[in-house]
């Protein structure tokens, strides 16, 4: 079976729309047409860059010093409000780009690129673990992944590495070369934090079955010193925190003269381009976009494909799309739960101003937090909260559980009819959702059920919407 | 069992106390908990599903009772008073008792009455309005009684899934998101639900496990059911289902993890808890399924009571439900939905050690409709008097905006 319309957008996107502005691409190559033009999603339903991101931060650090001279006085509590407000407006902001998100999956013709954003954020997971930080991963998935998508692999993994999130997050703000100006002079009292090296050569490059050992990461950790994070100013380099002499990683030295953040880079773009680091992204490729057991020759096309373009994405996506078995007609994967409620929303093409016709900042809050954040905790996926660095399961077995298929049919059950304002007719809602050819114990389903609501929930609920 | 029947109770579970309507999936515990100028705690827990007040605290002065009841009762008791006796499932907490900081009250209701469905006796009861219409609006006594407080602050937890307990705090409490919708799944389309499942084996799979667990199941409903028939099949579904909702998938360690993070939020600023155990609705085979659900309660008093250490002493914690069960035992040695049923009390802030309420007695006129325990008080007059007393709320307020239109009456004087 070759490509097919409505398996690009089940498959390789957020499912179809009833938009006929929306509709699916033709062809492979319209598909990749559409990925390789403009981006026409992120003007639209903008999201913060970091560096807007950063100002915020900015701006706490200097309450927080405001703050520090308060003590004692009567403006101790007005200071302190103003850092209250600052949060309070972060979290909001939050909200609207969770919105954001969910309009660009839902108003786009390039349901690939939105698909691709979060393959790749998740492949590279960073979240802020206090205060206006927690509300970071928007604006670093912003900065550091989607302009890379259909660019070099490498380039996405220095910008995500060596972004303040992931400093951050992976404790690299707290790392120091034990033998650097720094170290010595607080010596028992700084160190080295071997947390994102172990992750960059277990999660993000070679896989936990390549071939590094525990020197590798020791070593990487120390080329990593000198990397940090100032809260309101960035990711830093400071030569006075990086671990003097050469370090040797996978066999090749780094640095050696002045300690220098190339350095850092050189050794990150040398492990993009590793054979393993090429079958690890092969593999997770796969089993996103195909099953928990792809096929063999899959995985060795973009395994391939990676290591002769140099880790190029596009090219490697392109290998994706042109397997036979990227149209494979049984549908093996089930969507996260995230991707259900993307895909259940832009089914029922829901317009951005349920959004933000909502009165205040805090009704908008309510709204984002009770129709999709609070229920993907049921469902078991909190929003940009996976766990840890590894970022969301993929295997079937995790998602397809009996508490995670009731908490989906209750959803969608009550949620559809909460956003707009006229449901769909069943009917039709079973074709623009399922396609033409929808299974017939679903078509049948949607005739059947005794008012719209259940029919709705009904077709959002069958297996055929549920996979990918 | 058998498995025609329906219940939407536990799959649809109505979310907390504070009226925040994220409906329950069974899995999901919400925990609603609120900050509040003063130094008293309350801990509101919600037993769902109808516990057999008869059962639990068991009126064995009442010659009428062993008629009444052929094989339930006979697992002795513990004495409480010399006329009642408490059933041995709560055996952990008799200590309290002697330590009169646990008490019952019997023979109370809500105001309602005679459809003795789960899911309306459960909306009145958060609700604690007396129409269960009024219910819909999905806003909660407690809530309403935080209204009248300036400065509050609330939020709802949730406890979730089954390996780590995933806990968040709402940014919005009492809100609503769709007051107006039924949210059940019709017998139709629990039917349909079947139909698109059948065809995908991995679906189809969790699906029947998920109707095994929680009662969302379609089967052969008869055409033609009636309502009260279709909420007896229902409830006939219900022990299991109940027991999902409580013990979260069969894991009672949820319980105490939940009433361990409820005390150690009542140690900070949290002033009010309030969270629901289910399995109380013992249609079938009472003496285990109530034994189970008691030994839920134990434990999330124990829990309540080590995790609060000093602050126990300030510290009312009330169990009530939706409504009592059959003074008659049925014919599957358990119990239907009734009328009159019972409170719990417990806490270093409560005078324990007696039984509350007036006993009404159990012949046959004694009895509401012939049939149940006979409500002689409304659990709402409790619950008002214990917030006065705990926090000097105003009885006119208690009676116009937190229970509008309820006469306190006298106070029975259960806080210290």
């Amino acid at each position: 079976m070759g490509f097919d319309p409505v398996l690009a957008e089940q498959r390789f996107g957020y499912g179809l729309s009833p938009v006929a502005a929306l509709a699916p691409p033709d062809s492979v190559a319209e598909m990749l047409a559409r990925l390789n033009g403009p981006d026409e999603m992120d003007q639209r339903f903008p999201i913060e860059d970091y560096d807007g991101f950063e100002k915020r931060l900015a701006e706490a650090q200097t309450i927080w010093k405001d703050i520090r001279k308060a003590r004692g006085t009567n403006r101790l509590d007005a200071e302190k409000k103003r850092l209250k407000l600052l949060k309070a407006e972060a979290r909001q902001a939050y909200r609207d780009w969770a919105w954001s998100i969910l309009m660009r999956r839902v108003w786009t013709r390039d349901g690939l690129r939105e698909r691709l954003v979060a393959f790749w954020a998740d492949h590279l997971t960073a979240q802020g673990k206090a205060g206006i930080m927690k509300r970071g991963t928007p604006p670093y998935i912003e900065a550091a992944i989607r302009p890379h998508v259909t660019g070099r692999f490498e380039d996405m993994l220095v910008a995500a590495v060596t972004s303040p999130l992931m400093v951050h997050y992976l404790d690299q703000e707290r790392s120091v070369g034990p033998n650097s100006k720094v170290g010595k002079a607080k010596k028992g009292k700084l160190g080295l934090n071997e947390n994102l090296a172990r992750e960059v050569l277990e999660l993000h490059t070679l896989g936990v079955g390549g071939p590094y050992k525990q020197a590798d990461v020791r070593q990487l950790a120390e080329l990593f010193t000198g990397l940090t994070y100032v809260p309101g100013q960035g990711r830093q380099f400071h030569v006075a925190r990086a671990e003097p002499g050469a370090e040797t990683v996978l066999g090749t030295h780094y640095g050696g003269g002045k300690a220098r953040f190339s350095d850092i880079e050189s050794a990150l773009r040398d492990l993009a381009r590793h054979p393993a680091t090429a079958r690890h992204l092969a593999e997770k490729l796969a089993v996103h976009f195909h099953s928990d057991a792809p096929p063999a020759d899959l995985v060795a096309k973009l395994e391939a494909r990676y290591l002769d373009t140099g880790g190029d994405l596009a090219a490697v996506t392109e290998a994706l799309l042109t397997h036979p078995a990227a149209w494979d007609a049984e549908r093996h994967n089930m969507r996260l739960p995230d991707e259900f409620i993307s895909a259940a929303v832009r089914a029922l093409a829901v317009p951005p101003e349920v959004y933000t016709a909502q009165m205040n900042p805090r009704k908008k809050e309510k709204f984002i937090m009770l129709m999709f954040q609070q229920p993907l905790i049921i469902m078991g996926q909190p929003w940009q909260q996976p766990q840890g660095p590894d970022g969301w399961e993929e295997g079937d077995e995790t998602w397809l559980t009996p508490q995670g298929l009731a908490s989906r049919m209750h959803w969608a059950l009550k949620a559809p009819s909460a956003l707009l304002d006229d449901l769909p007719d069943p009917r039709r809602f079973v074709e623009t959702a399922l396609g033409p050819t929808p299974p017939e114990p679903v078509r049948f389903a949607a005739h059947a059920a005794e008012n719209k609501r259940e029919g709705i929930a009904l077709v959002l609920a069958s297996p055929a919407f549920q996979r990918k | 069992m058998s498995k025609t029947d329906l219940n939407r109770r536990a799959f649809l579970g109505k979310a907390g106390l504070l009226g925040c309507s994220l409906a329950a999936s069974p899995l999901m515990t919400p925990i609603s908990l609120a900050a509040a100028p003063w130094d008293h705690r309350l801990v509101v827990i919600i037993l769902r599903g109808g516990m057999d007040g008869l059962d639990v605290v068991r009126p064995v002065g009442d010659p009428n009772l062993t008629g009444l009841r052929r094989s339930l009762g006979q697992t002795p008791g513990l004495p409480l008073d010399g006329f009642y006796e408490m059933h041995p499932g709560l055996a952990p907490l008799h200590v309290l008792w002697q330590k009169q900081q646990l008490g019952f009250v019997q023979a109370v209701s809500t105001p309602y009455r005679d459809k003795r469905s789960h899911f309306d006796g459960q909306d009145l009861l958060e609700a604690g309005t007396s129409d269960p219409h009024r219910a819909t609006s999905r806003d909660g006594w407690l809530n309403r009684m935080l209204q009248t407080v300036p400065g509050l602050t609330t939020e709802t937890a949730y406890a979730v899934g089954h390996e780590s307990m995933m806990l968040l705090s709402g940014a919005a409490a009492a809100a609503n998101w769709s007051p107006d919708t039924e949210l059940a799944l019709s017998p139709q389309g629990a039917r349909l639900a079947e139909l698109i499942m059948h065809d995908d084996p991995a679906f189809h799979a969790a699906f029947m496990e998920a109707q095994m667990l929680i009662g969302l199941q379609s089967g052969a409903m008869p055409q033609g059911m009636s309502d009260a028939d279709m909420m007896g099949a229902m409830a006939e579904m219900g022990e299991e289902g109940m027991m999902a909702e409580s013990a979260t998938n069969g894991r009672p360690a949820g319980i105490e993890a939940i009433a361990h993070f409820a005390a150690q939020r009542l140690r900070e600023e949290t002033r009010i808890a309030a969270f629901s155990i289910g399995g109380w609705d013992t249609h079938r085979a009472q003496g285990r399924g109530l034994e189970r659900a008691l030994g839920q309660l134990s434990k999330a008093i124990l829990t309540l009571k080590s995790g609060l250490g000093r602050d126990w002493s300030k510290t009312a914690v009330v169990a009530m439900t939706e409504f009592g069960r059959t003074a008659r035992e049925n014919g599957t040695a358990g119990t239907d939905h009734g009328t009159g049923g019972a409170m719990l009390l417990a806490g270093g802030a409560v005078r324990g050690g007696r039984v509350y309420g007036q006993w009404p007695g159990l012949s046959e006129a004694d009895l509401y409709a012939r049939r149940d325990l006979m409500p002689t008080a409304d659990v709402r007059g409790y619950a008002g008097w214990m917030m006065r007393d705990l926090f000097g709320l105003e009885t006119s307020v208690i009676e116009r905006s937190i229970f509008p239109g309820l006469d306190l009456g006298t106070s029975p004087q259960v806080i210290l």
